[in-house]
């Protein structure tokens, strides 16, 4: 089953390819080495036979044939592997060391190779010759014992076979043996994503460390289970958070009208008594609208296009509209604008942002306090920002990074009036606006205050 | 809170035939029986094919329609009823309150949004707005309440003989209160048509814009004119 599936990976198809692409490359190599090896003693041999040819052939002219008989017969005698035939035009021997004229086959050379039976020695050994045709119808073969260099040959056509065999083999063994070691770590990926699948978060795929594809892949995706996993824990922390900040109220509410129904009929405060829950509903819904309204712009679900805007024009607009309530409370609220400072955006989720960041800042400052909006454009790179700076107490440094994350509230927020979602919605705003949101104390000495600066890219 | 409109205005509005289209029983009978109450004259459609059809072929000062209804959504019914050339004011109502959905509705042809849930007292303000806005009294260029004068081509006001001096935003809020003279304005309709602004400041400071103006128009005088309507919103009157 195992070894079934083996065939269908991948990455075995790849190793049986680059096999058959080794192949490729290895055989002409492997068969210039015989090339080189086995025909070189064939090419030797004959070398040899052509050389003693000639000189027998010269013996020949000058001594006649008595002068050939007596030195064949005496190299024939040597029993040094040479092979030698002298016979007459009829085939009657001569001289020489072959009991017969061997049946020969030649080949484009004229060279002949053939079996011969030696006198005193069975069977036939492999010869290889030369044939040479003397006047006066005299017939001379020269030729060598070659079953030792055929030896050889097939020594060296062994080992080749053998080299290609092993070749083969190792290329076989060696896909197999990777790609069983890349169906494993991709098996393990597999298993872990099954467990993830069947609800456990918290397994992670197991790095190698070669820092390879696999690697890669497997950083890659558990990267996205730290981030699946944030995502969860966020959600959860909303709901958590959406059921403290409806529970209350509901709770509240709930007794109120309770206590109405219990309280004695006709009683003048029963008016009353609607009147607050009324309040009180209203609230809830104030509550329940801000978080929709976050949750829909942390999911980027806007309609309406952006637009170019200025985000002085903004400004004005939000502190023309709190300015009066500004005053009742005793606190300054200036305006600081380097105009223009052109951005693309929703004005109106701007608008609503800054008016709850000034909204904030009023309810924080202390009577005489002053809240400094200023707006400004930065060159490199080119962004256009709004910060709001106030007197209050502001926010411990600890926990400036907390409240920047979705939905979060210190608890001592959590108890003003107010949904209190108010930063929440700004960090959504700017969210969508791809911009950032920073918040530091409005005075570095003795810190206090709070700025709360959105940046922003600009529009070019 | 009573539904009867005991903040009832010298310049009393007449009756007017209101069809409401809501697919939720409750919902409608709330609706229907608050504007009864009211002394209007009101018709019921469950689904949108049934008001649009009765919508067509009835004679309605306004409409209020739900979004999400069987048959026929409420923003195709809009539509069709303007295809036909109908003006009939419409009033959207709808749980869907974004400001993607309020500008998708007003595209289809709505006059105004309200998102659910509403009070009742700011559905009949913008009823009554509404109606104001259909039947607009010639393009007049004094607004007078009482002794209150404004005059919209000098941008001056005066109350008797005193000349009263406004920022450009008051006297944005004083005309839109002015116009809308005997009839409740409610925060949310000051917020949209003198700022501009969709969203729910999460303080009133509509309130104190108007208790700014109210000292500017009111406090030296022996008569108040604008008035605070509990649970509702303003509105400016003279005394009758």
């Amino acid at each position: 089953m195992q070894f079934l599936r083996l065939f269908r990976t991948t990455t075995f198809r790849l190793a049986v390819i680059y096999l058959l692409l080794f192949l490729v490359a290895v055989l002409p190599v492997l068969g210039f080495i015989y090339w080189s090896t086995a025909t070189l003693l064939e090419r030797q041999v004959d070398e040899i036979l052509s050389a003693e040819v000639v000189g027998l052939e010269e013996i020949y002219r000058g001594r006649q044939l008595a002068g050939l008989i007596e030195v064949v017969t005496a190299r024939a005698n040597r029993g040094d592997g040479a092979l030698y035939m002298l016979a007459r035009s009829d085939g009657s021997a001569l001289a020489g060391n072959l009991k017969s004229w061997p049946v020969t086959r030649s080949d484009p050379h004229g060279r002949l190779t053939f079996n011969y039976r030696q006198r005193g020695v069975q069977g036939k050994r492999p010869a290889r010759g030369e044939y040479f045709l003397l006047s006066g119808g005299v017939q001379l073969l020269v030729g060598r014992d070659v079953s030792q260099m055929r030896q050889v040959q097939r020594l060296i056509l062994n080992a080749l076979a053998a080299a290609l065999a092993a070749t083969i083999g190792l290329g076989m063994f060696g896909g197999v043996v990777t790609s069983r070691r890349m169906m494993q770590r991709l098996e393990a990926i597999t298993r872990t994503s099954r467990n993830i699948i069947a609800g456990d978060l918290t397994q992670r795929v197991r790095l190698k460390g070669a820092g390879d594809e696999i690697d890669q892949l497997a950083d890659n995706l558990n990267a996205m289970l730290d981030q699946i996993e944030r995502l969860m824990m966020g959600m959860r922390e909303v709901a958590d958070n959406i059921a403290h900040d409806l529970k209350t109220p509901l709770t509240r509410l709930r007794n109120r009208i309770e206590g109405a129904l219990i309280a004695p009929a006709g009683r003048a405060d029963h008016a009353s008594a609607l009147e607050r829950a009324l309040e009180e509903t209203d609230q809830i819904l104030k509550t329940f609208n801000a978080l929709l309204s976050i949750a829909r712009l942390e999911a980027g679900a806007i309609a309406t296009r952006a637009e170019p805007l200025d985000l002085k024009d903004v400004a004005g607009g939000v502190i023309e509209l709190y300015e009066p309530f500004a005053e009742e409370r005793q606190v300054r609220l200036v305006l600081d604008a380097a105009s223009p400072a052109r951005m693309r955006g929703h004005s109106e989720l701007l608008s609503q942002a800054l008016a709850n960041l000034v909204d904030n800042a009023i309810k924080f400052s202390p009577a005489g306090g002053t809240i400094r909006v200023r707006v400004a454009r930065r060159a490199e790179p080119p962004a256009v920002e709004i910060s709001v700076a106030d007197d209050g107490p502001g926010i411990p440094a600890a926990d400036r990074e907390r409240v920047l994350s979705r939905f979060v509230r210190l608890e001592a927020s959590r108890n003003t009036p107010g949904s209190g979602l108010g930063l929440s919605l700004v960090s959504a705003v700017v969210h969508l606006h791809e911009g950032r949101l920073e918040l530091e104390a409005a005075h570095r000495e003795a810190p206090h205050g709070l700025l709360a600066r959105l940046v922003f890219p600009a529009e070019i | 809170m009573g539904l009867r409109r005991h903040w009832g205005t010298g310049e009393e509005s007449a009756v007017m035939r209101i069809l409401v289209v809501e697919d939720d029983e409750e919902a409608a009978a709330y609706l229907v029986k608050g504007l009864k109450e009211c002394g209007h004259v009101v018709d019921h459609a469950g689904d949108g094919a049934r008001g649009l059809e009765m919508a067509l072929s009835g004679s309605y000062d306004c409409l209020i329609v739900d979004r999400m209804l069987p048959l026929r959504d409420g923003l195709s019914l809009v539509s069709a009823l303007r295809e036909e050339k109908d003006t009939t004011p419409v009033l959207f109502l709808s749980a869907l309150g974004d400001v993607d959905d309020r500008v998708r509705g007003l595209r289809a042809g709505g006059d105004d949004y309200l998102p659910k849930p509403y009070s009742f007292s700011e559905l009949l303000a913008r009823i009554d707005a509404l109606m104001r806005r259909r039947n607009p009294d010639q393009v007049k260029t004094k607004l007078v309440v009482g002794d209150l004068v404004m005059d919209l081509l000098a941008r001056k006001v005066r109350r008797g003989e005193i000349d009263i001096d406004l920022q450009p935003r008051e006297f944005r809020l004083l005309e839109y209160l002015m116009k809308h003279a005997g009839q409740v304005v409610t925060r949310t309709m000051l917020l949209e048509n003198v700022w501009e602004y969709h969203f729910d400041p999460q303080t009133n400071v509509i309130d104190v814009h108007i208790s700014r103006l109210r000292s500017k128009i009111d406090k030296t005088f022996p008569t108040q004119l604008l008035h605070t309507v509990r649970g509702a919103g303003y509105t400016i009157r003279a005394v009758s």
